[in-house]
């Protein structure tokens, strides 16, 4: 049966503000895919987005949709799952929202390890404001803040998120959409933060001035910086730094955060006894 | 029956948030407030309620703003560096209609400023605390009573106008510890204003569609009504547009729907928005409010044993200001009008600008120290 995108698109707001051939189209299509999969009742979604091309995402698709402020995505949708914990929350943001200005709130989001979805957008630039570096601008590109080159080291969001205590990590592109599904898939169903690094074009304002013209241009050299995991680790130790494994990355079980909440409304109201170190794994 | 409690004013203020119905509290510690959010962190889940403690100041008000939309009451708590932090998301409550409370323990500033110390110098800051036109709800706790009174209050406007409401204390009122008496919880919960909603088709739904000066109609989140919220300029259903009228119609609105109403209707609620002490045969009148307040009670006291006959005019609801009140005062009082307040004359600016004249006397302090009962009196001597 034919996929019936009324049920998931508000139609009437298509065509999108995207260019032609960004992927955002596709990952808005892979998320919607993947929501129909985990059988969601879209009453009970909502998409948060924060500012950039990624920001208009949420206004797309038809649940409770919230287009907040610029890199703050995590902390109001923080907010909204622990105030109804029943709710399924995505959170879509770009390269420059969820690790420049909203890095903070990324980093928390996955230490408390609260049931959020974190779709980040990651096209290496500032899309929407013009082509400036973004913490996950390769060095030696050439933006319009950097006009001699960019010096600014590269960020692997995918480490940083498991740093940080992200319990499902996965990276990948929108080159192969069905597999961008199944992996939204698998997370979505992941109790704790889900952490999506998915690496897409912006011929626009990244490729155009970086010898990468067309979007098929900027997908190609996607291609040649990503490897799945299995065949990244098999890569002599020099070769790896060039280049982006996908996959999931990391998936484990620890509490969630909502969940952890509920011990202390035991705790107030006499249910249980005081939290102590014994109530975890880690004792310090 | 009332009841009779020892608190700190920053106590009161969270106890008075979960009985209005708070269950939300999102904030990042900051002297001198933080006390407000330790009451929070141990209240809230004894009624289910959430607490969290946030990376940073700009996480608390999102969290709190997070969890309004989701139509849970919601509140935060900081002091002035605080707001600074906050102001962008203040905004976004602005103009998507998000209620909340926010609490602030003044301290001296700018910037740093005197974390410990009192201050009454974010008076603008509340009126005007984020970039773009704004409209402020803003009350100042005068007693350790008002900061349990006037914070339910503080809910009951946010509710009724769907917009964030400042809800002021200082230093001194903060970390106050006294008695209060407290209304009757049935009294309380008798006053609780909750959001209006709309109950028809889904279909129908049309948040924003309101007439001029009337609040936007949010409902909760994950109950069948489907919108958008945003902090773009939004039409009908919160979908961003550029449309000039639309745009136009937005922002009058917005600043109408409180400004025009409290003009029209000589304030929000039916709720006293100033108290008078010993007006009806006063010469002179002190104009005062917060901390202040309470030395300028004493002042008006010692002034009358001396034979001057001093009255005090203490406004509750600082913007929208009470105009009408105000403008009486100037006419009746003339010159002999003395505002007293910690800062540089901020809401001393607010009276020149209300009563059209600035013949009347200032006593100022922008120095972390309280203005003490004598300076008042001396200073109303002078101007005898």
């Amino acid at each position: 049966m034919a996929f019936n995108y009324e049920k998931y698109l508000r139609i009437e707001k298509m065509p999108t503000l995207w260019c032609w051939g960004c992927g955002d189209g596709v990952i808005l299509k892979a998320t919607i895919r993947a929501i129909e999969k985990c059988g969601w009742d879209m009453d009970k979604v909502c998409v948060v987005s924060g500012i950039g091309c990624s920001g208009r995402f949420s206004s797309y698709i038809d649940c409770n949709t919230v287009h907040t402020t610029h890199g703050r995505t995590v902390a109001y949708a923080t907010g909204i799952k622990m105030a109804r914990p029943d709710a399924h929350v995505i959170v879509v943001a770009g390269d420059g929202d969820g690790l420049a200005i909203g890095g903070n709130h990324t980093i928390h989001g996955c230490r408390r390890n609260i049931d959020l979805n974190f779709i980040l957008i990651n096209n290496f630039i500032y899309g929407l404001t013009n082509s400036q570096i973004s913490p996950t601008t390769p060095q030696g590109m050439w933006c319009v803040s950097a006009k001699r080159g960019n010096i600014d080291p590269t960020f692997d969001a995918c480490r940083l998120a498991d740093g940080a205590g992200a319990t499902f990590v996965a990276r990948e592109t929108i080159l192969d959409p069905k597999k961008l599904e199944k992996i939204l898939v698998k997370g979505f169903q992941h109790k704790g933060f889900s952490f999506f690094d998915i690496l897409s074009n912006c011929h626009i304002n990244l490729g155009r001035k970086n010898k990468m013209q067309s979007a098929v241009e900027n997908l190609d050299w996607i291609d040649k910086i990503t490897l799945p995991l299995k065949k990244w680790e098999a890569l002599p130790e020099e070769e790896k730094i060039n280049v982006f494994p996908t996959g999931v990355l990391k998936q484990v079980e620890q509490p969630e955060y909502c969940e952890l909440y509920d011990m202390v409304i035991e705790a107030a109201q006499g249910k249980r006894g005081k939290i102590t170190q014994d109530d975890f794994e880690k004792k310090i | 029956m009332a009841r009779e409690v020892i608190a700190t004013g920053n106590e009161l203020a969270s106890r008075a948030a979960v009985d209005a119905g708070a269950r939300f509290y999102g904030g990042y510690p900051i002297t001198p407030s933080s006390e407000v959010m330790h009451e929070a962190s141990d209240l809230l889940p004894k009624v289910g309620g959430k607490f969290v403690q946030m990376e940073d100041e700009i996480g608390g008000i999102s969290v709190a703003l997070g969890a309004s939309m989701a139509g849970v009451k919601a509140y935060t708590a900081t002091s002035g560096p605080g707001i600074s932090l906050k102001s962008e998301q203040i905004g976004l409550a602005f103009i998507a209609e998000i209620p909340l409370v926010i609490i602030n323990v003044m301290r001296g500033g700018p910037s740093t400023g005197l974390p410990t110390r009192v201050s009454q110098a974010d008076i603008f800051q509340a009126r005007h605390p984020s970039h773009g036109d704004f409209a402020s709800i803003t009350l100042c706790a005068g007693s350790l009573t008002e900061c349990y009174t006037q914070t339910v209050r503080a809910f009951n406007l946010a509710e009724k106008y769907m917009t964030p409401v400042f809800m002021l204390l200082d230093e001194t009122i903060g970390h106050m510890h006294g008695k209060a008496i407290l209304p009757d919880i049935e009294e309380v919960e008798a006053s609780i204003i909750n959001r209006a909603r709309f109950d028809g088709d889904p279909k129908d739904y049309r948040p924003y569609d309101v007439p001029m000066n009337k609040p936007a109609v949010l409902n909760p989140m994950f109950e069948g009504y489907r919108y958008h919220i945003t902090g773009l300029h939004h039409g009908p259903t919160g979908f961003p547009t550029e449309d000039a009228e639309q745009c136009e119609f937005n922002i009058e609105r917005l600043v109408g729907k409180i400004n025009t109403v409290a003009k029209e209707n000589d304030g929000l609620d039916d709720l006293p928005d100033y108290e008078e002490v010993l007006m009806d045969d006063a010469e002179v009148c002190i104009i005062a409010y917060g901390s202040i307040a309470l030395g300028a009670y004493e002042a008006v006291q010692k002034l009358r044993a001396e034979g001057i006959k001093a009255g005090l005019f203490r406004p509750i609801m600082l913007w929208p200001s009470p105009e009408k009140k105000i403008k009486e005062i100037g006419e009746r009082f003339g010159n002999k009008i003395m505002v007293t307040e910690l800062n540089m004359g901020q809401y001393s600016t607010e009276i020149e600008r209300i009563i059209k004249r600035d013949d009347f006397s200032r006593l100022l302090k922008a120095n972390g120290r309280p203005i003490a009962p004598a300076d008042m009196v001396a200073k109303v001597k002078e101007m005898m």
